[in-house]
């Protein structure tokens, strides 16, 4: 199989890879858990999803073997996170530019346009739950 | 091409190369009869185990969505909610599970090296890991239980600064899935990997076929990279 004479390399320096994948994830696990002590604003959750995507990465590269794969492993792979991006976009473009449709944020007609002959039976009372 | 009920006798496994390969390679009992090879047998379990992570990233996906939304509606909440949980706790699952995750690949490089009781060895160490982290889980659940931080209409912690608002309940419901979601994955490659340290014992893998020891520990990687999203998410971010 060529998959497996890919892999026929040396086992102690494939060890040493997979060693050396793990130290860097456990360091990023600690520079991600420290920087959320430090508040940085809107910034805090760009740079743990930062942090968090490239350990998804390398992951995906080491430990899944994507680096020495067949392509077709990684194209399928990326392609649920291409849909679940374009499902995310979406989502987000509807919170971005959505206005909040509680009643609480409905503002109240002016007074002068309230209908004047019709003083004694208010119109229907929107504001309510 | 032999006739299936020829490729299916495991007893002909040295005959003369049924596929016109010239006996490039023997044919091995494991190999299905509708497949020419088994490297083809491999890459096509291999591309099957993957379109089932790409579901998985869909499935985790759509909870993330609804997270993402939930904490636009309730921001304040989400903040407060999120400092009820133990950042110590969940950082320590995510080491345990990397080491899970080192553990895993060491086990898959030991099966194609045909080192049945090391491949063992390195997949029991996997479980023991995510036993760890299920003891870790089941800590912080229980916790949660007493502070009435449950999911919906069973939430009923008190302390809170917004009377009233659901989303602290909303905050809960959607930890209690995504984890809870995450830790049946966690259970279900705990059963997946004793299944094969067993069979790993009995040099069932080597060189030849590791295929179940390959795919499982696919399996497991998007396990830990599930984590390594959800992690940050409810542990870390204010």
């Amino acid at each position: 199989m060529s998959t497996h004479t890919e892999h026929a390399h040396d086992p102690k320096a494939e060890a040493r890879v997979y060693i050396v994948t793990l130290v860097t994830l456990l360091i990023l696990t600690v520079i991600t858990v420290g920087a959320s002590y430090i508040n940085f604003g809107s910034g805090n959750v760009v740079i743990a999803l930062t942090i968090a995507t490239i350990k998804g990465s390398i992951v995906a590269l080491f430990f899944m073997h994507l680096r020495h794969d067949k392509p077709i492993n990684a194209i399928i792979g990326l392609t649920g996170f291409l849909f679940l991006g374009i499902f995310l976009m979406f989502d987000f473009i509807d919170v971005g530019t959505r206005t909040n449709p509680q009643p609480i944020n409905l503002h109240a007609p002016p007074a002068a346009t309230a209908p004047a002959n019709a003083p004694a039976t208010p119109a229907p009372d929107s504001r309510k739950e | 091409m032999s006739t299936s009920t020829v490729d299916l006798h495991p007893e002909h496994p040295h005959g003369p190369g049924p596929h016109g390969d010239a006996g490039a390679h023997e044919h091995d009992p494991r190999q299905q009869h509708h497949f020419t090879t088994m490297e083809q047998q491999f890459d096509t379990s291999k591309i099957g185990m993957w379109l089932f992570l790409a579901t998985e990233v869909l499935t985790f996906g759509g909870l993330f969505a609804g997270f993402g939304l939930m904490q636009n509606r309730y921001p304040q909440e989400f903040v407060e909610a999120h400092e009820q949980l133990q950042r110590l706790a969940g950082a320590l699952n995510t080491v345990v599970l990397l080491v899970s995750s080192f553990t895993m690949v060491m086990g898959v490089q030991a099966a194609r090296n045909n080192q049945p009781k090391k491949t063992a060895r390195y997949l029991w160490l996997t479980v023991a890991c995510a036993g760890i982290f299920m003891v870790v889980k089941a800590y912080e659940y229980t916790h949660k239980f007493e502070e009435g931080l449950l999911p919906g209409v069973f939430y009923h912690h008190h302390g809170d600064l917004i009377a009233g608002s659901h989303g602290y309940a909303t905050f809960f419901s959607f930890y209690f899935m995504m984890t809870g979601l995450h830790g049946l994955h966690v259970l279900i490659g705990m059963i997946l990997l004793s299944w094969l340290a067993i069979r790993a014992k009995r040099g069932e893998f080597s060189d030849k076929y590791y295929t179940p020891v390959d795919l499982v520990g696919l399996f497991w990687h998007l396990v830990d990279m599930i984590w390594i999203y959800l992690f940050p998410l409810y542990y870390l971010i204010t």
